[in-house]
């Protein structure tokens, strides 16, 4: 199909507003005379609040209100912002007795400026009973110390929580007979790997601000990725009628998942609510880091098994999770870790996946991109080189012998879906053997592989690793668009979809002019406000491009046909005489601009609105498609490495916006080289984390990255909008593996421990 | 305690707090392109130049611009959008809460350095740090920039 804006190059609609500091993110919009909010942290990783003495900071001069647990609706829920009913247990209060972990939240101080708020906090008295905390997840389970002893918490539905052993969720499947199958295998392989808890380091700090307007009704400007939960969980735990409250995204700085939750939102809405003021909160460094989220550490036990000629038999996948203090996302995380990961080796015999999520004393962990694949990525993908090794196969030959094609399918989608049971699908469009042929013609593995030696003790060596993710959740997400028509022939695009950085709003935007045959100067788009736009779950699940991009599209189709019709009518012409090219309706012997009968339209005859609203839910969840290959360069009597290639090959279907695509790729894939290489999350004996600033918790710099290669499969998802598939997820799978791979492929070292730093291949290498 | 100094071409005072950082008073006076991000000079999405040189404005205390000169976002329009071009052109806008501040950073290291070679760059721009973009496309439109510059 010929496109004139799908898959050309478009620049982002706001790039230049915003280099250019339009006010346009949630503190810009913030009213100047808001209180400061400021919240009062545990110092403990648990303990029990047995007294809280906030009289000194009440009497403070400037301080306005001070909360505490006694202050507050005591109503269990989650922050996770996801489909209703939540797949995560409501095991969290706005402020509790309890305090989980070091950074939790004790008492909320709002006052007229910043340096009387943090006054107030330090006038606080608190007397703690400190309780044992559980600091190893992997102790965690029916540990003594029980995390959540409470009352009035529970799941949505059936989701194997068990508070009283420290579970927030369990999830146990299989196809075919594991033991059985592997006992027949030539070669077994038993490896486990960790992952450790990465944090978002999104630039933008979590931060939201509230008023109330002239119709008293509350207004929260928040950096969200889901402003529509957002809405639904204020008005939930607040017992504030939901038409009481409009919540506004702005420009949103990065989320990554980590804004995939409430976090200073019910602090801003409570203080405005009881102060009738203005009020903002804005999370320091630290308490990004602290408090808000992390990706779920993992244990991951991976037993492969196959025969000789390289014919993978049966695949055993077994999960330990910690979610930290609460359970937000925890089923949803851990699933994935088997459905968006084993897929990828479908002709398997047997397949058996599950495990416990447990809680800690640990900040809780959320969303985050990836969002549990590239932790079961990790493992899968180191243990099938351990496999290829063992077998002596080549490890792209084991792979394309074994890996997903299209046309195929896999018995786990039927089983396994987001909390819930999955959706039935084929791969209509899988392009993974063109992936991995391509990587490796890219990176020169035929020239490289395992190892090239470059000097006395230097090598170059390369690593690799295939894999999926989703777009949408199939029969959940829903999203929605309208479409306006305005005088003089341009329109209003309004979408629910949250626009955080990754260009959804110029996706959609391209979409829409493309099926209106116009351009993208003619399509104002305005998201994410949940008075103004049509309903959209957020940006997650690698949704936005083919679930929003669908209700767009539809929207725009529809707005098509009501054009023709219009200009039917005034060129008394029947809509399948008239011929419309985005500018002009002609028939036999007439012609009318848009332009023109927009403006008859709104001043002159037969006046009314034209306008067109569309919504889409996925019946499937078509997934993207990539293979990574990595050259290192490694020193091996220092085990020091540097990354000089990452080659990826994607198959995302139609690149609605071939630069954008391209830059998901690439930020996932610096994003996935950080957690792969060095992003190293310490804690101190008591539970305090000390990588808690940029200072401490390095992130990839320009310098860190030496030369990406990226490029896209030709594909074509015909239940996408033009052709595409998601793309935002998918780049930060591969990294950990593929480095994992080359270190092991440069060295004979095998790291099963993320991040893989120079200090654990120097140990490996003196072990041999 | 009051400061004088001038912001974007112009005198000014403003009533700060002893301790009080450049990012927070000029965040108080409206100029809202100066990000926010570490709070400890880590990131650099706080820069703004002053006597034409970048400095990371969330912690450099106020009270020592007295009698300098700041420049923001704000008063370099032109450039900006110039440079904004070649990021547009490269793909490489994402969420741009670093951007503000990285554009200065660039137009700081047009003035500083002549024929500055792709490590310069990199070094130059180094803590101007980004979690979208895996820094590509921003080195590409920045070299570019640089080139039609020479």
């Amino acid at each position: 199909m010929k496109t004139k804006v799908v898959n050309h190059k478009t620049p982002s609609v706001h790039g230049k507003g915003i280099m250019m500091g339009r006010p346009s993110f949630t503190d810009d919009l913030a009213e100047p005379n808001s209180l400061i909010v400021k919240i009062l942290r545990s110092p403990h990783a648990f303990a029990r609040i047995k007294s809280i003495d906030v009289s000194k900071a009440k009497a403070l001069t400037g301080v306005e209100l001070v909360l505490t647990h006694h202050d507050v609706p005591r109503k269990s829920f989650t922050r996770a912002g996801q489909g209703y009913p939540e797949p995560s247990p409501h095991d969290k209060f706005i402020l509790d007795e309890y305090v989980r972990y070091v950074g939790d939240e004790v008492a909320c101080v709002a006052a007229i400026n910043e340096s009387i708020a943090n006054q107030a906090l330090k006038l606080i008295e608190v007397e703690y009973e400190i309780l044992e905390p559980v600091l190893d997840f992997e102790t965690a389970f029916e540990h003594k110390s029980i995390i959540h002893p409470e009352d009035g918490i529970n799941e949505m539905f059936p989701i194997g929580f068990e508070p009283k052993k420290n579970v927030a969720a369990s999830y146990h499947m299989h196809v075919g007979d594991v033991e059985a199958t592997l006992a027949k295998c030539d070669v077994v392989i038993d490896e486990t790997f960790y992952t450790q808890a990465q944090a978002h380091a999104m630039l933008e700090p979590h931060t939201a601000n509230a008023r109330l307007d002239y119709l008293n009704r509350l207004v929260i400007y928040t950096a969200t990725q889901t402003p529509y939960h957002v809405r639904r969980i204020i008005s939930q735990t607040l017992d504030l009628p939901i038409s009481k409250i409009r919540v506004i995204k702005p420009r949103v700085g990065g989320g990554f998942g980590g804004k995939q939750a409430l976090h200073g939102e019910f602090f801003v809405s409570l203080v405005t609510l009881k102060t009738k003021k203005p009020a903002k909160i804005i999370f320091s460094r630290q308490e990004v880091f602290e408090s808000s989220y992390t990706r779920h550490p993992m244990r991951i036990r991976m037993r492969l098994g196959a025969n000789k000629d390289g014919t993978l038999k049966a695949i055993d996948c077994y999960s330990l999770s910690d979610t930290g203090a609460y359970g937000e996302h925890a089923l949803t995380v851990f699933m994935i870790t088997g459905s968006k990961v084993l897929p990828l080796y479908n002709k398997v015999d047997a397949v058996r996946f599950g495990g416990r999520v447990v809680y800690t004393n640990h900040v809780s962990a959320g969303a985050y991109r990836g969002y549990g694949a590239i932790q079961g990525n990790f493992a899968l993908e180191s243990a099938i080189d351990v496999l290829a090794k063992k077998l002596n196969i080549d490890p792209l030959e084991l792979r394309r012998k074994n890996m997903m094609g299209e046309g195929e399918t896999s018995p786990i989608f039927s089983i396994m879906g987001e909390g819930t049971e999955g959706t039935a699908m084929d791969m209509d469009t899988c392009k993974l053997g063109y992936c991995l042929d391509r990587g490796a013609e890219l990176i020169g593995w035929k020239d490289k592989y395992p190892f090239v030696q470059v000097g006395p003790h230097k090598v170059r060596s390369v690593g690799m690793a295939i894999a999926m993710q989703g777009s949408g959740i199939p029969y959940i997400d829903m999203a929605a668009a309208t479409i306006k028509l305005n005088d003089d022939g341009f329109y209003n695009l309004t979408v629910g979809a949250t626009e955080i950085g990754q260009g959804s709003d110029t996706v959609i935007t391209q979409i829409v002019a493309e099926a209106l045959m116009t351009t993208v100067d003619k399509v104002i788009i305005y998201s994410s406000d949940t008075d103004l736009t049509p309903f959209d779950v957020g940006a997650y699940a690698s949704s936005t491009t083919y679930v929003s991009g669908n209700a767009a599209l539809k929207a725009a189709l529809k707005m098509k046909k009501m054009l023709i019709e219009e200009a039917a009518q005034y060129l008394n012409a029947k809509p399948e005489e008239v011929m419309f090219d985005g500018k002009e309706f002609r028939t036999e012997d007439k012609r009318l601009t848009l332009a023109d009968m927009a403006n008859k339209l709104y001043y002159n005859e037969n006046q009314h609105q034209l306008s067109a609203t569309e919504s889409f839910v996925g019946h499937k969840s078509p997934p993207p498609f990539m293979a990574g290959y990595v050259e290192i360069e490694l020193d091996t009597e220092t085990g020091e490495y540097d990354i000089l290639h990452y080659v990826s090959v994607v198959d995302c279907g139609v690149t609605i916006n071939p630069m954008l695509a391209k830059g998901q790729v690439e930020g996932g894939i610096v994003q996935g080289l950080g957690m792969a290489c060095f992003e190293d999350v310490k804690y101190s004996g008591r539970g305090k984390l000390n990588s808690n600033s940029f200072l401490y918790y390095k992130i990839p710099s320009m310098l860190d990255v030496k030369k990406l290669t990226t490029e896209f499969a030709e594909s074509y998802e015909e239940s996408g909008p033009y052709g595409a598939k998601s793309v935002g997820e998918i780049g930060i799978d591969t990294p950990p593996a593929a480095i994992a791979n080359a270190v092991a492929n440069a060295t004979g070292v095998r790291i099963n421990k993320l991040p893989v730093t120079p200090e654990k291949i120097f140990q490996g290498l003196n072990k041999k | 305690m009051k400061v004088s100094f001038v912001l974007n071409g112009r005198n000014i005072s403003y009533e700060i707090a002893p301790g009080e950082y450049l990012a927070d008073t000029l965040r108080a006076n409206h100029i809202l392109s100066v990000k926010k991000a570490c709070d400890e000079a880590a990131c650099g999405a706080c820069t703004v130049l002053l006597d034409g040189r970048p400095i990371l404005s969330c912690s450099f205390l106020s009270a020592r611009v007295e009698g300098r000169s700041v420049t923001t976002v704000e008063a370099v329009q032109d450039e900006v959008s110039e440079i904004s071009d070649f990021f547009s052109d490269e793909g490489a806008d994402q969420c741009g809460f670093c951007n503000t501040g990285l554009a200065l950073t660039i137009l700081a290291l047009r003035n500083e350095l002549k024929n500055p070679t792709d490590e310069e760059i990199k070094h130059f721009v180094v803590g101007n740090l980004c979690r979208c973009t895996g820094y590509q496309a921003q080195f590409k439109a920045i070299k570019r920039y640089l080139e039609a510059h020479k």
